[in-house]
């Protein structure tokens, strides 16, 4: 079962988004030349446009489906191997295309002898996790709604709140609480959007982190150690399995 | 005849001084004896081995000369070379383990009150302080290598440590491991060209209270804290290179209170902070390259009349910050490599003016917590509105001439 959503999956719409990748990672090393700094630029580009397209893709797969998933119900199979064979489809074969799209122009560049190495497997894990987190969070979203514009709006509107409005309200909240002591808040509201978690997994891998100054010391001292580490990767990861949970929880219970 | 010619030429040399030799096996054994007994003029030529001296003080104008690999030990017990007298020179030796101690400021070759001195091409190795200078005129330091085994700031000295001098040459010389590689405190008149300071604790160069100096074609790299010109006047920066000052404290060069300086054709490359400018007046920044810095220019306050014309700005995280909204600094005919105007005339200039304060520079100068927002998309917004109508950086703070190109 899940293996025909693999194959379907990888015929069409995830060639485009390999080959979109693709042709991206080869224009930034054209451009650039140096391994290093196109780890930089593509830090931006995947966080947030990882998410977008996960988002996108998701709800668009989901509507697109339907008709088929409905006919697939009617067959003796679970309802839960169905959706997560469905999502497990579509969230796989976007994380290839992206872990492939991007490796293979920087394998090609040679990234394996430079000392960019670690980071740019960051920043793919990272990349795929988004990947899984927001196809996971537009299924669900697709779930709750029959209503084809409504549930793409909402998918949008998600992304836009995690990506754009949640770091303004960030913003303005710490510049507003500036006589406080806001290290441990802003690492708990940095913490709590897969998106901030990401961005500073990967600032802080990189170079740049010494520009984070004191604020940046607190995060270095927690997410520099293992156990940060490790546990902004487990926070990713409860992003991407409580929605898939609640697909499965979802599922079972709604009336098609 | 000729050869009362001839003794008239050489009566003079041989007037000049007499050789004292020092080795194991020489009338003298021990650099303190020989100088004890040489004349003013004199000089003590000390052959190779290793001498376990402390404490040796020259006190009449000779000229102190190894000859192949001669070391002095200090045996860190407390200096190894003290000057007391005017016209002493000391060249070529190797000097090691000063001691180290909390209140005396110990060092491998300390002069005081002393005019006219040259010391050359001297390796000095595990020491507390390298050179201490105190009170002294019109010498030359020269060729020299200092380093110490220090593992922090409060347990290491200077390399080279004037006070209280004047025109003073500090040329060639190679410092590191140190606090301060050079360190000038009510110097006037003086020079420090040609040196490489790198990994000390603090700075690589630190000014204090020192005006009318000069200091061209150093290279500064990987100290703690960068180079620092503070309470100083009349300074010429020139021909410098800032290198890899990184870290959370770091800067290229830290001005505090300067006024009236030249800083030109230096480059600044990968330092956190490139330059910090605190409380400084009538600086003219001229050709400098600031590249992949973290911030290129952070104005701190206080600073009038300061001039930045023709220096490329290329690929720092910001590029000029900002605390107030009052600007009387003028920047003009800069490369910016984040300058998207257009140029129709093509004559090179953009002919739309260049705001270089981000925004976000703005508030992160405000609140430092915000810059965890960096390279967030929310962030990129908001600089793109501030740039398109600006209403919290400074209105008049804009470069009427960007260059499309890089300045050779």
């Amino acid at each position: 079962m899940t293996y025909s959503f693999f194959d379907l999956m990888r015929s069409r719409w995830s060639l485009v988004y390999f080959g979109f990748y693709f042709l991206l990672g080869m224009v930034l090393l054209f451009l650039n030349n140096d391994v290093s700094k196109a780890v930089i630029t593509m830090m931006n580009i995947i966080v947030v446009l990882t998410p977008l397209i996960g988002t996108i893709f998701g709800v668009m797969y989901y509507y697109n489906s339907k008709e088929f998933t409905e006919l697939l119900l009617a067959q003796p199979l679970r309802r839960s191997t169905i959706f997560l064979g469905q999502y497990f489809g579509l969230a796989l074969s976007l994380a290839g295309s992206l872990v492939f799209g991007l490796g293979i122009p920087f394998a090609i560049y040679g990234i394996v002898g430079s000392g960019a190495l670690v980071s740019f497997i960051l920043l793919l894990a990272v990349g795929a996790l988004l990947t899984f987190i927001f196809v996971a969070l537009a299924y669900n979203i697709g779930l709750s709604n029959d209503n084809k514009i409504k549930g793409f709006g909402l998918a949008i509107l998600l992304w836009l709140f995690l990506a754009v409005i949640y770091d303004g309200m960030f913003l303005i909240s710490l510049v507003m609480f500036d006589d406080y002591p806001i290290d441990k808040f802003s690492l708990i509201a940095s913490m709590l959007n897969p998106i901030d978690l990401s961005r500073i997994l990967i600032i802080l891998e990189l170079d740049i982190s010494v520009l984070l100054g004191y604020t940046g010391a607190v995060f270095q001292k927690f997410f520099g150690t293992s156990f940060g580490m490790l546990a902004s990767f487990g926070l990713l990861l409860i992003w991407c399995a409580a929605p898939v949970a609640l697909i499965v929880h979802k599922a079972k219970r709604k009336d098609f | 005849m000729l050869r009362a010619i001839l003794i008239l030429f050489l009566l003079p040399m041989v007037c000049l001084g007499k050789t004292i030799n020092v080795c194991s096996s020489c009338q003298f054994i021990s650099i303190q004896k020989a100088i004890s007994v040489a004349d003013s003029g004199d000089l003590v030529l000390v052959k190779a081995g290793t001498y376990a001296e402390h404490d040796i003080t020259i006190d009449r104008p000779i000229s102190l000369k190894a000859e192949g690999d001669v070391v002095i030990d200090g045996e860190k017990k407390s200096y190894i070379i003290k000057v007391e007298s005017d016209h002493v020179s000391i060249s070529g030796f190797k000097l090691k383990n000063v001691g180290i101690s909390f209140t005396k400021d110990f060092a491998a070759i300390y002069l005081h009150k002393v005019e006219h001195f040259l010391i050359e091409d001297c390796t000095l190795e595990a020491v507390y302080f390298g050179m201490l200078i105190e009170k002294s005129s019109h010498g030359m330091i020269r060729n020299n290598t200092v380093s110490s085994e220090g593992t922090e700031e409060v347990t290491s000295g200077n390399g080279i440590h004037l006070w209280h001098c004047d025109n003073v040459q500090v040329d060639g010389n190679h410092l590191f491991h140190l606090r301060d590689g050079v360190y000038f405190e009510f110097v006037k008149e003086s020079t420090v060209t040609n040196n490489l300071s790198e990994n000390n604790f603090r700075y690589g160069l630190h000014f204090m209270f020192s005006n009318n100096d000069v200091y061209t074609d150093n290279t500064f790299r990987d100290n703690g804290a960068g180079v620092a010109v503070m309470f100083s006047k009349f300074i010429e920066m020139k021909r410098n290179t800032f290198i890899k000052n990184w870290g959370s404290a770091s800067y290229g060069l830290l001005l505090k209170e300067i006024y009236d300086a030249e800083i030109i054709n230096n480059e600044f490359i990968e330092n956190t902070i490139a330059i910090n400018v605190e409380g400084s007046t009538r600086v003219n920044y001229k050709h400098n390259t600031l590249k992949a810095n973290g911030w290129a220019v952070k104005i701190a306050g206080a600073c009038y009349a300061n001039v930045f014309e023709e220096n490329n700005f290329s690929s720092n995280a910001f590029d000029v910050s900002y605390n107030s909204k009052i600007n009387d600094n003028r920047f003009s005919g800069n490369y910016w490599s984040e300058y998207t105007g257009y140029d129709l005339d093509k004559d090179g200039t953009g002919d739309v003016p260049y705001r270089p304060v981000k925004l976000f520079s703005y508030v992160v100068n405000r609140t430092p917590e915000t810059i965890v927002l960096l390279r967030s998309l929310f962030v990129d917004i908001i600089n793109f509105s501030e740039k398109v109508s600006p209403v919290f950086t400074p209105d008049e703070l804009v470069d009427n001439a960007p260059k499309m190109k890089l300045i050779p």
